[in-house]
């Protein structure tokens, strides 16, 4: 019994790994992402990940403070990231955006960065320097 | 009052039947009594002519027409009023497919035939790929050539611009939504979608059987297909 106990304290340890809490300026500069949007922006915390494309299914499970990482760089991607209210949109593999775009995404206070790598490198990279 | 069907595809849509020549198409039409309908194959037009010819000749009318595949993988039914138009709109969405040979073992064949069901060519570039037009720059192209664009099949998982977008962006000025025969009860469907409010709705078949073509139900209001074209947003 005792044995039992102690495993589930090692494994409770273990999977308890410090969780490093960042904010979209400090992972921007950690992941080098470029902001598309206003570089004066609101600075918030981020307190998780999501990664999808198809806007139906991000809206109905993405997460508040969330940073979404996305190759979608259709303008509903604005409304979609105030509507969950996550911190910022990651546009994942360098895609293009279109001013119609940024210009929305900074009438609603939406902050959108880039990146070249792939969804799965930045979320792997997201990871690394967050613990999330 | 028209009697429509404006989403059926051709044996040139490599996932449709053989039996879906021109003939067959716009014969069976003809017997179910529709006034009109359209030709839409994945990002092609090759066999609008030949079933326009047939059309002319059995009394109903054919209006050329193309599913296209945007690069968010949305469906659309573009729809044209000349076959002149629709010819300009598919050299661009040609253009804007990738490079892929069809593979026909995987994806089916692509005939090409002409008005007497002969099987004229084979299209080789796989048709059934996004093009790389974002829904923005398809609608520009369509709307440039006077053509009518409906997302088509809003209601499915799959290639739909409420499933890929979430819902219609309110810049995109488009003439209506296709909603499929799955939606039994379209009352209750819209209902439920009050952000689907004020499009205009096509019922059509997406058939690729003959038999799937839709039957003598859905209807425009309009008394001719160029009031159709006069009426677009």
């Amino acid at each position: 019994m005792n044995q039992v106990r102690t495993v589930a304290k090692a494994i409770e340890r273990f999977s308890r790994k410090a969780v490093k809490a960042m904010t979209i300026c400090e992972l921007a500069k950690e992941l080098d992402l470029s902001v598309l949007t206003d570089k004066n922006y609101d600075d918030r915390e981020i307190k998780g990940c999501f990664v999808g494309d198809l806007l139906s299914w991000v809206m109905s499970r993405a997460e508040q403070d969330s940073a979404w990482i996305t190759i979608m760089n259709n303008i509903n991607i604005v409304a979609v990231a105030a509507l969950v209210d996550m911190a910022c949109i990651i546009l994942a593999e360098g895609v293009d955006v279109t001013e119609d775009v940024i210009k929305k995404a900074e009438s609603q206070g939406i902050i959108i960065l880039s990146t070249k790598k792939t969804c799965y490198e930045t979320a792997v990279a997201f990871h690394k320097a967050t613990g999330i | 009052m028209i009697y429509y069907d404006f989403h059926i595809h051709s044996a040139l849509s490599p996932c449709s039947d053989k039996d879906m020549t021109p003939n067959n198409i716009v014969n069976m039409a003809q017997i179910i009594g529709l006034d009109a309908i359209a030709i839409t194959d994945h990002n092609s037009i090759g066999n609008v002519r030949a079933a326009m010819k047939i059309g002319d000749a059995v009394g109903v009318k054919v209006v050329p027409g193309m599913e296209i595949e945007t690069a968010e993988e949305i469906h659309v039914i573009a729809l044209f009023n000349t076959i002149e138009a629709a010819e300009e709109a598919a050299k661009e969405v040609y253009r804007a497919l990738p490079n892929i040979k069809n593979r026909t073992e995987i994806f089916g064949n692509q005939l090409l035939m002409d008005e007497d069901d002969n099987i004229v060519g084979e299209e080789e570039k796989l048709l059934v790929s996004p093009t790389n037009l974002s829904i923005e720059k398809l609608l520009e192209l369509v709307k440039s050539v006077g053509g009518l664009f409906y997302p088509a099949h809003v209601d499915r998982h799959s290639y739909s611009i409420l499933t890929n977008l979430g819902f219609i962006p309110e810049e995109l000025k488009i003439d209506g939504i296709e909603i499929s025969k799955k939606v039994e009860d379209i009352q209750a469907y819209l209902d439920n979608r009050p952000d689907l409010k004020g499009y205009r709705v096509l019922r059509n078949s997406d058939a690729h059987y003959l038999a799937d073509i839709a039957e003598k139900d859905a209807f425009l209001t309009e008394n001719s297909i160029d009031e159709l074209f006069n009426r677009r947003v």
